[in-house]
């Protein structure tokens, strides 16, 4: 079973998002860069698979060097080794072409990814991956189980689930509960620090997509709190002033 | 050159969230002196067909191969791409949905097309084509260019308030070209909270955390959520302890959801909880700590137990008839 298992570099999930350069640049100062959580779902479930079924696991990061420290701690949960594609992830057709160009060299059985990134949260680019290969992508993912040459899938549905069978290769955006998120250990870590970690350089230049300027939500306005003794005031005020219900 | 819509079908009928895509893509279509053509696919009743013309189209495509009526999204990608080839569509709205969203990137893939995920606005055709969207999981905005020929938009809930213009659509009939590779994967069986207010296209929405201490107390809430005719749904940890399905938990990495109004029961307000939820238009909040950081981020709050409270409004609700 030959895995690669797409990563982002994100801002933590309790950062406070803010902007420099009249709201066209994202602030990192004090930001602590995690893998996405998503990602992390992903690369669990690959190493549980290689683990069940032997084979390798691949990590791979479109992003510039700041997000090594990300790709160590992959190869420190347990994957085999590295590739890093030395570009700015700025758009989700962009980073599916270096994925796509670094798949079809290497042929693997299963693509594996975060259903979205947590930061454009566009969850466009195991679709892409899928198109420019030719092989099917599915999302988002809750449980995966290999038989062979097929994969049994359970993808999440509004309000739901589908049971899903589907012949490898695949493509598919992964999210919880497919895998417990796997903490590295001491072993880990050091055995990452030796892993083979490759930077290559990115193949094309097309961008479909470019962000002009960034935004904070407006603040809400004060809480009004009513006293628990006249909570059907709530109502009231869901009607008439709200106007919600 | 058309504006071209995706509208989804639930058992012949359309969804909701598809009058609002229908209404987006005639209102960009109007910016951009074209018409919108809408494209559904699977069996479906006269009168959705009929509906999709009161709420901005033109024109409907409707392919009603009985092998489309399960929302594949690899068939219906590639028939929506054929569709808008068809059309000279330049722009494809879809709404967002789980299928919407695989739809929409197999699309940029197969066109070569600008993707904008979650718009919130229409978009601003002063200067190129701009593109409000959701990002950093709502806690920012991306305008964002699309630079290619050919543009897609996939659109939040609540991103304008479809209005009927009273037309009737030319139906037409369409047979997409239907290729194997399409159709390899296969659905074994598919498992449906029925009857019951789906969470993501709810208007309303009670929502549970720890405060509601077990799922064996979930009761005072749906009742709630009954009388309001609401979806209900539940904090992270109340979905990582199994009081709740997995299809309930909003959040950073559960479902994001924008009703027009969330009350939120016991639940303290983590950042990864409000990051799903903060774009609701009404957020009320109903927890016994009164130091709770989610009252910092609601309109309306009550320090108080919910097992007092709830009953309350459920009353209340009910007396409004």
């Amino acid at each position: 079973m030959k895995i690669l298992v797409c990563v982002t570099s994100v801002p933590d999930t309790t950062t406070r998002i803010t902007f420099t350069d009249n709201n066209t640049k994202f602030n990192k100062t004090g930001v602590q860069f995690i893998t996405g959580p998503y990602d992390d779902y992903a690369l669990s479930r690959a190493v549980e698979l290689k683990e069940q079924l032997g084979g390798t696991v691949t990590v791979l990061n479109v992003g510039e060097a700041e997000t090594e420290p990300v790709i160590r701690k992959c190869l420190a949960v347990g994957a085999d080794d590295a590739i890093r594609v030395n570009a700015e992830p700025t758009d989700a057709y962009f980073v599916a072409e270096q994925i796509a160009a670094i798949a079809r060299e290497n042929q693997y059985d299963l693509i594996l990814m975060g259903r979205e990134s947590i930061d454009y949260n566009g969850g466009q680019v195991h679709g892409i991956v899928g198109e420019l290969l030719g092989i099917p992508s599915i999302s988002p993912v809750m449980k995966l189980a290999i038989e062979g040459s097929t994969a049994q899938i359970t993808r999440e549905i509004e309000g739901g689930k589908d049971e899903l069978e589907a012949a490898l290769p695949l493509v598919l955006g992964c999210q919880e509960p497919i895998a417990e998120w796997k903490i590295p250990n001491m072993r880990g870590i050091m055995s990452a620090r030796t892993k083979p970690l490759k930077v290559v350089q990115p193949t094309g230049n097309d961008t479909l997509t470019t962000v002009a300027q960034y935004e904070l939500p407006a603040p809400r306005g004060a809480c009004k709190m009513i006293p628990a003794g006249e909570a059907e005031t709530l109502i009231r005020l869901l009607r008439t002033e709200a106007k919600v219900i | 050159m058309s504006v071209l819509v995706f509208v989804e079908l639930d058992e012949g009928a359309l969804k909701k969230s598809s009058l609002e895509a229908i209404y987006y893509g005639s209102k960009v279509a109007d910016m951009l002196g074209t018409s919108t053509t809408a494209v559904a696919l699977g069996e479906a009743t006269e009168g959705a067909l009929a509906e999709a013309g009161r709420y901005g189209a033109a024109k409907v495509l409707h392919a009603g191969d009985a092998k489309l009526n399960e929302g594949n999204s690899l068939a219906y990608a590639s028939a929506v791409a054929e569709a808008a080839t068809k059309e000279g569509a330049t722009v494809i709205v879809l709404a967002k949905s789980s299928l919407g969203d695989a739809m929409a990137a197999r699309l940029a893939g197969k066109l070569k097309a600008g993707l904008a995920s979650n718009a919130v606005e229409l978009p601003d055709l002063s200067n190129g084509f701009r593109v409000k969207r959701s990002i950093y999981t709502n806690k920012a905005f991306a305008f964002t260019e699309l630079t290619a020929d050919k543009k897609i938009i996939t659109i939040k809930k609540n991103t304008l308030t479809p209005e009927e213009s009273g037309a009737t659509p030319s139906v037409e009939a369409f047979q997409p070209t239907l290729n194997d590779a399409d159709f390899v994967v296969r659905v074994k069986s598919t498992e449906k909270a029925t009857g019951e207010v789906l969470l993501p296209e709810a208007d309303l929405v009670v929502s549970g955390g720890r405060g509601m201490k077990g799922p064996e107390n979930w009761g005072v809430l749906e009742d709630l959520a009954h009388a309001l005719h609401a979806a209900t749904a539940c904090s992270k940890p109340v979905s990582d302890l199994d009081w709740r399905p997995h299809h309930e938990h909003v959040g950073q990495t559960g479902i994001k959801v924008s009703p027009n109004l969330y009350i939120a029961c016991g639940i303290s307000g983590a950042i990864q909880h409000l990051a799903g939820v903060n774009s609701s238009k009404v957020i009320v909040v109903i927890n016994k700590d009164a130091e709770a950081p989610f009252f910092k981020s609601a309109d309306y709050g009550i320090v108080g137990d919910v097992f007092d409270v709830l009953p309350r409004l459920t009353k209340a609700v009910q007396e409004l008839g």
